[in-house]
């Protein structure tokens, strides 16, 4: 039967039942919204609506609205593609790995880590598929298609194209699992809702029914989910990485991207995860569903990632030195004490220095430093793309054509539409979708309830 | 899922290894239960209920072999025999540059498949009209239905089996 080591803290307080679960959870979608949604959805509409004139503006005018020149040819939109891709690997962390591991402390926060997975993947497809100009064409060309050439293919040698498929199946089965775990919940919703809303979130429960049957197949589906999908967590920031890692950009082609740039993903996924949990449980009032303890232990990831990270930009500086090659040398030597030193100090200051501070409980424990930590190492591995992407091309092999990479209002525009999209959507989502997974947290309330112990 | 019969009597549980005993001994018994339905999943519930365990994991298998095979075939369909050309000095059969795509498609044919599969056989569908034996079973309670036309007990007999059993409350439910 139940039985929990006296030493784990309780995943649920406030001696809630399971009907307080329900009736908590549920009020949030059966209620009209506070006014600080409306605001906070205002702000994001606005957000969205500035940049998507900023998005006609590029499509209207062409990539020649940004700030790119024949040296820096990336710049800030690969810098925001890796950087929301990375985000988004929290939210399958936590439902796959965390699942396979028996993890409970998942449960309540795994529903809107899962949604911001959704959120941040479809702000980073902006990116490619801007870029590619004209993107109503290019969108279909990236993919294994016939077209009115004859028999022109798309190039499976190219990481680019790799990144087509691991980014659209990524985002895929992140939706389903994601939908999966909706399901129960959503029935839920339908059994206390009256007209129209029983008969959306019946026709989105499918019929759910709760026979144990149904759970024990679910339950299957939920755990070879999460088996097909942590190998995809690892796979696709890898696959991300060899667009990177498979050239012969001196600070580009190296092996130590894959296991470098996933840990990258899951430091700064569990970041944003913090950063919106954070937020949520303050103004949803969900302080006995996400406690301190799952805080901590969000902040123990990021401490472990961020010190990954750490490691590896030593190992790439050393490898540069060790290597001898000159080129190498010269990439690392300029991104530390070029024009561009800033950015990498300001990397290395959010990214090494600052998740060195959850160390100490005090600050682990802490909701306003862990809130603060959280938007400095989403700063911090913003800038650690940038300093990949942009030190490495803005000083090539010829020294005649070295130039700065400057962003236009543009560029800036684009990533601010982005975060008009993201925000819109979890706002969209906390309202009208149940913030926590009611199903799970119920199946732990009796064995790490607090009472119940 | 609907199969017609419409008397049942059920019993009401709000703990799950109540729930668990009680099963195993209303079972035991000679009650025949119809379904048990719960608000999130008990474990060991497929156990004493006689469930086998689920099949899902080989149709992942099955559409995930079939992701393999579609991918390969499609890349050595158009890199090697439609259209042989050969880039950044690779071979006309590139295997390795091969392996993400191959990758991806697996996973993903595997995990589409084994939740299609699901909602065929669990009959989840979003016209369904599923029969709620009690409102409560989305919310805190474990329902455990038995049929009347199935079982060759009288309804007295089955109540007091499930009453002793713990149910917290014995009902009736009919459906037209």
């Amino acid at each position: 039967m139940h039985a929990e080591a006296v030493v784990r803290k309780p995943l649920v307080t406030g001696g809630k039942t399971v009907h307080d679960v329900t009736e908590d959870i549920c009020i949030r979608v059966e209620q009209a919204p506070a006014k600080s949604w409306y605001a906070a959805m205002a702000v994001s509409l606005a957000l969205l609506g500035y940049g998507a004139y900023a998005v006609f503006t590029l499509v209207w005018e062409g990539i020649g609205s940004w700030g790119l020149n024949k040296t820096v040819g990336w710049a800030w939109d690969i810098t925001n593609f890796v950087w929301w891709v990375g985000i988004g690997h929290a939210g399958t962390l936590i439902s796959a790995i965390l699942l396979l591991f028996r993890q409970r402390w998942r449960m309540s926060i795994n529903r809107a880590a899962e949604a911001m997975t959704i959120f941040a993947v479809i702000c980073a497809l902006q990116f490619p598929l801007l870029h590619m100009g004209r993107p109503w064409i290019g969108a279909i060309w990236a993919l294994p298609l016939p077209n009115t050439y004859g028999s022109l293919w798309v190039n499976f040698n190219s990481p680019l194209l790799w990144d087509v498929f691991a980014i659209s199946t990524y985002f895929s089965v992140s939706l389903v699992f994601w939908y999966i775990g909706l399901v129960p919940d959503f029935a839920t919703i339908r059994d206390r809702a009256t007209g129209l809303s029983k008969k959306i979130y019946g026709t989105l429960a499918l019929g759910w029914d709760g026979a144990a049957k149904t759970w024990s197949r679910y339950e299957t589906v939920a755990l070879v989910l999460a088996g097909l999908a942590t190998p995809l967590v690892l796979s696709v920031h890898t696959i991300v990485s060899f667009d990177f890692a498979t050239s012969v950009i001196p600070g580009w082609h190296t092996t130590i991207f894959p296991p470098y740039f996933v840990a990258g993903a899951i430091f700064s996924g569990f970041a944003m995860v913090l950063t919106l949990m954070i937020v949520t449980r303050r103004v949803y009032k969900l302080e006995d569903y996400i406690t301190i303890e799952h805080i901590s232990l969000m902040n123990i990831i990021i401490m472990v990632t961020g010190s990954i990270v750490g490691v590896a930009y030593i190992t790439e500086l050393f490898i540069a030195w060790y290597s001898g090659v000159e080129g190498e040398q010269y990439a690392f030597f300029n991104r530390a004490l070029g024009p561009y030193w800033w950015a990498y100090a300001s990397m290395m200051t959010c990214n090494v220095i600052s998740p060195q501070l959850f160390w100490f409980k005090k600050i682990r424990t802490s909701i306003a430093a862990t809130f603060v930590i959280s938007i400095i190492v989403n700063i911090g591995m913003w800038f650690e793309r940038f300093v990949i992407i942009v030190t490495s091309l803005h000083r090539d092999f010829l020294p005649s054509s070295w130039a700065m990479f400057y962003p236009t209002w543009v560029d800036v525009g684009v990533y601010i539409f982005t975060f008009g999209l993201f925000f819109t959507c979890f706002f969209a989502f906390a309202k009208f979708f149940p913030v926590i997974n009611m199903a799970e947290v119920k199946s732990i309330i009796k064995a790490t309830g607090e009472k119940k112990k | 899922m609907s199969d017609g019969n419409k008397n049942f009597v059920l019993g009401v549980f709000d703990d799950e290894d109540v729930l668990l005993k009680a099963i195993a001994q209303v079972r035991q018994g000679g009650v025949k239960i119809h379904e048990v339905f719960s608000p999130f999943p008990v474990h060991g519930i497929d156990d004493v209920l006689g469930y086998k365990r689920s099949r899902l994991s080989i149709a992942a298998f099955l559409f995930g072999l079939l992701g393999t095979t579609l991918a390969l075939t499609m890349q050595i369909g158009m890199m090697t025999v439609d259209w042989p050309m050969i880039v950044g000095g690779k071979d006309f059969l590139p295997f390795p540059t091969f392996i993400p795509v191959t990758f991806e498609l697996t996973v993903l044919l595997g995990a589409f498949g084994m939740v299609g599969t699901f909602f065929v056989v669990s009959d989840l569908k979003p016209w369904a009209k599923p029969r709620i034996f009690d409102l409560r079973i989305t919310d805190d309670k474990h329902i455990v239905a038995v049929d009347l036309d199935k079982n060759n007990m009288s309804e007295a007999d089955i109540k007091k089996a499930l009453a002793d059993a713990g149910a917290q409350e014995v009902n009736n439910k009919q459906f037209d």
